[in-house]
C-alpha cells in the first residue's frame, strides 16, 4: 500500500504542466521505478502525484529529416533497446539503457525518467553525455532546449522547476554520424544492481582507421554528477590507435575521476576500476568502427 | 516409491497459485501492526511521546515499552528442556526501553490500514540517551560500561572448550606448525516470504497465523511470551515462502498475539518489510577463527587447535548454540590425535544473529578447509591428496556426544567423483604457472554434518495415519513444509510402507496445534530422518490395523495378508479390495471401527552425512571479478528419498554457498550499528544471471539409522561452495583470501598489494 495523497492523470503535455502548476505538491510520475520506491522508503511518503503515462505525444524514437533522432522522454528501457532507429544508429544507447535492473523494470521505466531521476548511477546517462545529447523541455510557455551536459546541478539535483515537463531526448545527427560507442556498467551482479561505476566511450577513428579523430569519455558515479573527461579526451584526439593509446586513457581517466570513498566501493578501488573499463571502452568502441589496432 | 522422482504434492497449487499463504489467508477488516525502531545503536529511551500518533485518523491504539509484561522469554525454535540448565536463554521482552542495537523494538502502532500505521510511526517521538556502540565480539568481551544485558558484565552469552590428548605436545613435536586467521560476513536468509503473522482472539484464546517453521514451537513461546497458559494458544501455519532458519524462530508472533488482546480480540496483521527483514530478525553469526594446526614430515595431522568468537548481536536467540556446532564438527572427520577447540559467543550491538541453514557450519567449515588448504600449500602438498592422507576412512563417532557417528562414510567416493568431474589433476598442472591478468584455478572443500540434534537436544516427531472409505489414507504430521518437499517424501515414504500409489495418499499440509501431532518442526536436516522414522512406525501401525481387520472379515483364510496397490493380498493373490475393507470398517454393522494410527515418536538417534564441492573458476584480476566457469556439489546423504528433490535442494544451497563465499554481506556502520545495505539491491544476492550452471552429484549407502537409509541433506549443500571457491582462487592467483565475501573491493586491493595489477 503506497502513501500518495492526490493522483492526476495528464493526456496532454499542456495538461500536465496545467496540473503541476496547479498543484505545488505534486510530483511527476511515468514508470514509477524510482518514485515508488522513494514512497515505499517514505522519502516521499504523502506525495501527489501527476502521471504522465498516457501522453502520446512523448512516447517513440523518429529519425528527422535534418538526421536529429529524437527520442519521447515517456519511451520505456525496451522500447529504446529494440526500437530500429536506435540500432541503425546509435546501438550504444540501446545497449547501455538495456543493462538497467531486468526486465520487469526495462518494461516499465523510461529514458526521461531515468535523465530526470538525477541519479549518478543512471545507465542512459553517460551515453546521452557521450553523444552530446540536448533535452526539450515543455513549461507552457514556449519551452527551452538544453544541452545534458547543463542539465545536472547536484547529486539527485537537476535543472527542472514546477511546471516543466521533459518531453525529448534529442541527439543531433553531426553527433553520432560516423561515431561508434561503447557502455560498460560496472556493477556487483549482472542483473538487477545499479553501477558502481559506469563509462560509455563514443569515438570517431579516421577513414584509414589509424588514428583517433575524437572521443568522447563520460563516468557515471564517478563525481557528484556526470562526468565528462575532458582532459583526457583532447590529451589522446588525434593518436594513433594503439596500446600507448590505451594505457594513456586509462592513466589520464585516474588522474581525471573523482569518485568518492563510501562504505559501497573505496575510491582507489574506483580509480582502479574506472581506467580498467575507459581502456576497455575506448577498445571496444575501436573495434566497432573497424580500427584493428587495439 | 521410495527412490522415485515423483512431482512434488504440491506442484500444481503453488504453480497455479492456488497455494495459500498467511497474506492470502487475512480475514475481513484486519488491523494493521506497524513496530516503531530504535534510530541509535546502544542506549536507553529517556521520554516517548505518542500523543501525535494516538491522534491520527485511523489510528487504533500505540503501546510501548511501557505497556509490555516485565519478564523476558527465549526465542529460538528448541525444543523446550525440562532441565533448568539447558533451557534457551531468556532475554527479551516484547518492545524495549534499553535500546541494544539499531532498529530494537520500542513502540507499535495498531491502525485501520498500513498508510495510517506509517504516518504514525513517523509522528512518534522518543528522546534517548546514548551509550557507545561495539559491532566487534572481539572488542565487546572486554567489557563496557553498561553491558548489554545486565547479567553479562563482560558481554560474553557463552563459552566452551573441548581437549583430546595434548595439542601442546603434538605442535612441537610437528615438523611444520601454520597459524591462520579467518573471518565469515554477517548474512541473511532473503526467504522470499517476509516474515508475516496475524492474530485474533476466538472464544477467549489466541490464534496466530504466521509464516513459521515451527508451529508448535511457536504456541509454547507465545505463551511463556504472555504469561498465559500454553492450552490457550493456537497456531496455524500454512504454506511458507521459505525459512532458511529464520522461521525457526519465534519472532513478532508474541507481540502480534499481545497486540491482539490489546484491541479485545480483533484480527491485526504484523508483515514485515525487507528492510526490517533484514534487520530486525535474525542473521548468520559472523564468526573470526584463530587455528593452529601441526604436521608431521608425511603431512599427517598432529594437533589442531581452534578459537572462535562469535558475534551474538544483541539478543541471545540460538546463541552458543551455532558456535559449540562449529568446535564439534572442528574434532570431526579429520584423523587428529590431539585436538582442542575453545569458542566464545559474545553479544554486541549488531542485529541479532540465529539458525541459518547449517548451523554454524558454514563459517566452520569456511575456516577449517581454507586452513586444510593452506597447510597442503605450505607444506607443498597438494591439497586434495593432503585431505585424502588425513581423513577417516570409514566409520568413526564423536568423542564426547554419543551417538554421533559416522555410520556410513562415503567422503573418499565423494572426493573421487568430484576431482573427476572437475579434472582435478590435469587442471592443477594447466594452472600451475599463469601469467597475465585472467586467470583460472581449481579449488575444493569438504564437511561433515549431523542429522537432527540428538543427544545436544530432544528428537520427538509426530504423524498420524487414518484408512478412507475409498481406501486411501490421510497423513497428518507435525514436521512441517518449508519449500524443501517434506510433504512429498512423507507420502512416499507412507506409500511405501503401506505398498499404495502416492495418489492414494493425502497429506494434510497445514500444521494447526489444536490438531495437528506434535513435531518441533522443520530444522536441522531433521525431518525426513526423524519425522520420517515417525510416519514410517505409523505406517507400520496402521497396516498391521489393516490386516488385523481384514482377518475378522476373511476368519478361514490362512495365508499371510498383505496390502499391494489397493489390495488386501493373501499368499501373494489379491482377495479383497481395500475399498471394500476400509466400507466395512466405516459401516459394518456388526463390527465397525474406523483404522486409524498415531505415533508420536523419540528418537535417539544421530547420523553424520558428508560431502564435498570442487568448482573451477575464471578470475578477471584488473576487474576483481570471479567467474564461476563450472562447479559441482558431490553428497553423501545416505538413500536419496527422491532424487529429483535431492538435486533440487543441493542446487538451492549451492546456490546460497556461492553468494556467501563471493558477494553477500550485511554492512553495518561502524558507529552506529546501523545496517547500510538492509535491502535487496543493496545486498548483493546472486541473480540468475550471476548463478553458474550447478551440477549436483550424490554417493548413495544405505545409512542403517535412516528410517529408509537417509541422512541429513537439507542443510549440507550450503556448506561446501564458499571454501571451495575461495581455494580455487588462491590455486588461480596465489592469493589467500582469508575473509569472505571475495568481492571485488577485496580482490582489487589484495591484487593491487601483491603488485599482480
Amino acid at each position: 500500500m503506497y502513501d500518495i495523497e492526490n493522483y492526476y492523470n495528464a493526456s496532454t503535455i499542456k495538461e500536465a504542466v496545467t496540473l503541476l502548476k496547479e498543484h505545488p505538491d505534486a510530483r511527476i510520475i511515468s514508470g514509477g521505478s524510482d518514485v515508488l520506491i522513494k514512497i515505499h522508503e517514505g522519502k516521499m511518503a504523502g506525495t501527489s502525484l501527476v502521471c504522465i503515462r498516457d501522453i502520446k505525444e512523448i512516447k517513440g524514437v523518429d529519425l528527422m529529416e535534418s538526421g536529429d533522432i529524437y527520442i519521447g522522454a515517456g519511451t520505456t528501457f525496451s522500447h529504446v533497446t529494440s526500437d530500429p532507429i536506435i540500432q541503425k544508429y546509435i546501438p550504444v544507447l540501446g545497449e547501455a539503457v538495456d543493462q538497467v535492473g531486468g526486465p520487469q523494470v526495462r518494461n516499465i521505466g523510461t529514458i526521461g525518467g531515468n535523465v530526470c531521476n538525477g541519479a549518478v548511477s543512471a545507465d542512459s546517462v553517460p551515453t546521452l553525455f557521450s553523444l552530446n545529447a540536448m533535452l526539450r523541455i515543455a513549461d507552457g510557455t514556449g519551452g527551452r532546449m538544453i544541452p545534458i551536459r547543463d542539465f545536472y546541478l547536484g547529486p539527485g539535483k537537476v535543472d527542472l522547476h514546477q511546471g516543466d515537463v521533459l518531453t525529448h531526448i534529442v541527439i543531433p545527427g553531426k553527433e553520432y554520424q560516423g561515431y561508434h560507442g561503447h557502455y560498460i556498467k560496472y556493477s556487483m551482479r549482472n542483473a538487477m544492481d545499479i553501477a558502481t561505476l559506469s563509462c560509455s566511450v563514443v569515438s570517431k577513428v579516421n577513414p584509414e582507421k589509424k588514428i583517433l579523430e575524437d572521443v568522447r569519455i563520460t563516468f557515471g558515479v564517478a563525481a557528484p554528477v556526470p562526468y565528462r573527461c575532458v582532459e583526457t579526451e583532447n590529451a589522446i584526439k588525434g593518436m594513433p590507435l594503439g596500446e600507448e593509446l590505451l594505457s594513456k586513457v586509462e592513466e589520464m581517466v585516474r588522474q581525471e575521476i573523482h569518485p568518492r570513498d563510501s562504505w559501497r566501493a573505496s575510491r582507489e578501488f574506483r580509480l582502479q576500476i574506472g581506467g580498467e573499463i575507459a581502456r576497455r571502452a575506448l577498445m571496444r568502441s575501436i573495434e566497432l568502427a573497424g580500427g584493428d589496432e587495439a | 516409491m521410495i527412490g522415485k522422482s515423483v512431482p512434488r504434492v504440491d506442484a500444481y497449487d503453488k504453480v497455479t497459485g492456488r497455494a495459500k499463504f498467511t497474506d492470502d489467508m487475512i480475514l475481513n477488516k484486519c488491523l494493521v501492526a506497524k513496530v516503531y525502531h530504535a534510530t541509535i545503536g546502544n542506549g536507553v529511551v529517556k521520554s516517548i511521546d505518542t500523543s501525535e500518533a494516538e491522534a491520527l485518523d485511523g489510528v487504533v491504539k500505540v503501546v510501548t515499552f511501557k505497556d509490555v509484561p516485565n519478564h523476558c522469554y527465549p526465542t529460538p525454535g528448541h525444543p523446550w528442556s525440562v532441565e533448568l540448565a539447558h533451557q534457551d536463554i531468556a532475554d527479551r521482552n516484547l518492545l524495549t526501553g534499553r535500546v541494544r542495537y539499531y532498529g530494537d523494538d520500542i513502540a507499535a502502532v495498531i491502525a485501520e490500514d498500513e498508510v495510517a500505521a506509517s504516518r504514525a510511526l513517523r509522528l512518534i517521538k522518543v528522546e534517548y540517551e546514548e551509550y557507545p556502540v561495539e559491532i566487534h565480539p572481539r572488542k565487546s568481551m572486554r567489557g563496557s560500561e553498561h553491558p548489554i544485558h545486565l547479567d553479562k558484565k563482560d558481554n560474553i552469552l557463552a563459552r566452551s572448550n573441548f581437549f583430546i590428548g595434548d595439542v601442546d605436545k603434538g605442535l612441537k613435536e610437528s615438523s611444520a606448525v601454520v597459524k591462520r586467521s579467518y573471518k565469515t560476513s554477517i548474512v541473511q536468509h532473503c526467504h522470499i516470504e517476509n516474515n508475516i503473522s496475524y492474530a485474533y482472539m476466538e472464544k477467549g484464546r489466541i490464534v496466530v497465523v504466521s509464516s513459521t517453521q515451527i508451529p508448535h514451537i511457536v504456541r509454547r513461546v507465545v505463551g511463556q511470551a504472555l504469561g498465559i497458559p500454553w492450552g490457550r494458544v493456537r497456531v496455524i501455519k500454512p504454506y511458507i515462502g521459505g525459512g532458511f532458519g529464520n522461521k525457526q524462530e519465534v519472532l513478532y508472533e508474541p507481540l502480534n498475539a499481545f497486540l491482539t488482546m490489546q484491541v479485545g480480540g480483533r484480527p491485526v496483521k504484523i508483515e514485515l518489510s525487507r528492510e526490517e527483514t533484514f534487520a530486525n530478525t535474525r542473521t548468520r553469526h559472523s564468526i573470526e577463527y584463530d587455528l593452529v594446526a601441526g604436521v608431521d614430515e608425511e603431512g599427517h595431522l598432529l594437533a589442531k587447535d581452534m578459537h572462535a568468537y562469535s558475534n551474538q548481536g544483541a539478543y541471545a536467540s540460538h546463541g552458543h548454540a551455532i558456535a559449540a556446532n562449529g568446535l564439534t564438527s572442528w574434532r570431526l572427520q579429520y584423523a587428529c590425535p590431539n585436538m582442542r577447540g575453545e569458542a566464545y559467543t559474545v553479544y554486541t550491538n549488531c542485529p541479532t544473529a540465529g539458525a541459518m541453514r547449517a548451523y554454524g557450519i558454514p563459517q566452520a567449515s569456511f575456516a577449517s578447509e581454507c586452513f586444510m588448504e593452506d597447510i597442503a600449500t605450505e607444506i607443498g602438498m597438494d591439497p586434495l591428496e593432503f585431505r585424502r592422507k588425513n581423513l577417516i576412512r570409514g566409520y568413526y563417532e564423536d568423542a564426547y556426544l554419543k551417538p554421533i557417528a559416522a555410520n556410513t562414510n562415503g567422503i573418499f567416493e565423494c572426493l573421487d567423483k568430484g576431482a573427476e568431474y572437475i579434472h582435478w589433476e590435469e587442471k592443477r598442472k594447466a594452472y600451475a604457472h599463469q601469467t597475465g591478468s585472467v586467470r583460472r584455478g581449481v579449488g575444493m572443500a569438504l564437511f561433515s554434518y549431523k542429522t537432527g540434534v540428538w543427544p545436544i537436544s530432544l528428537e520427538i516427531a509426530g504423524a498420524r495415519l487414518s484408512l478412507n472409505q475409498d481406501g486411501s489414507v490421510q497423513l497428518q504430521v507435525g514436521a512441517t513444509e518449508i519449500g524443501q518437499g517434506a510433504d512429498t517424501v512423507f507420502s512416499q515414504m507412507a506409500a511405501e510402507t503401506l505398498h499404495m500409489d502416492i495418489s492414494d495418499v493425502h497429506i494434510c499440509s497445514t500444521q494447526d496445534t489444536d490438531v495437528t501431532p506434535f513435531d518441533t518442526g522443520a530444522y536441522a536436516s531433521r525431518q525426513s530422518f526423524v519425522s520420517g522414522t515417525a510416519v514410517k512406525e505409523c505406517a507400520e501401525l496402521l497396516k498391521e490395523k489393516i490386516l488385523d481387520y481384514a482377518r475378522t472379515l476373511m476368519p478361514d483364510e490362512k495365508r499371510e495378508l498383505d496390502l499391494d496397490h489397493g489390495w488386501i493380498t493373501a499368499g501373494g493373490e489379491q482377495v479383497m479390495a481395500t475399498e471394500q475393507l476400509a466400507m466395512e470398517s466405516y459401516y459394518s454393522l456388526s463390527n465397525s471401527s474406523v483404522l486409524t494410527a498415531e505415533v508420536s515418536k523419540q528418537v535417539k538417534k544421530n547420523t553424520i552425512a558428508t560431502g564435498c564441492c570442487f568448482a573451477e573458476v575464471e578470475v578477471d584480476m584488473k576487474l576483481g571479478k570471479i567467474k564461476v566457469l563450472d562447479i559441482i556439489n558431490v553428497h553423501d546423504s545416505g538413500k536419496l528419498l527422491n532424487p529429483q528433490l535431492a538435486s533440487m535442494q543441493v542446487h538451492g544451497g549451492m546456490y546460497m554457498s556461492i553468494g556467501y563465499g563471493i558477494s553477500e554481506q550485511l554492512i553495518l556502520d561502524e558507529k552506529t550499528g546501523r545496517p547500510l545495505n538492509a535491502n535487496l539491491l543493496d545486498y548483493k544476492m546472486m541473480t540468475t544471471m550471476d548463478t553458474p550452471e550447478l551440477k549436483a552429484d550424490f554417493v548413495e549407502l544405505n545409512d542403517p539409522m535412516g528410517p529408509y537409509g537417509n541422512k541429513a541433506l537439507g542443510e549440507p549443500p550450503a556448506i561446501p561452495c564458499a571454501p571451495a571457491i575461495r581455494n580455487a582462487v588462491l590455486n588461480a592467483t596465489g592469493i589467500a583470501f582469508n575473509e569472505i565475501p571475495l568481492t571485488p573491493q577485496r580482490l582489487v586491493e589484495a591484487f593491487l598489494q601483491a603488485g599482480l595489477i
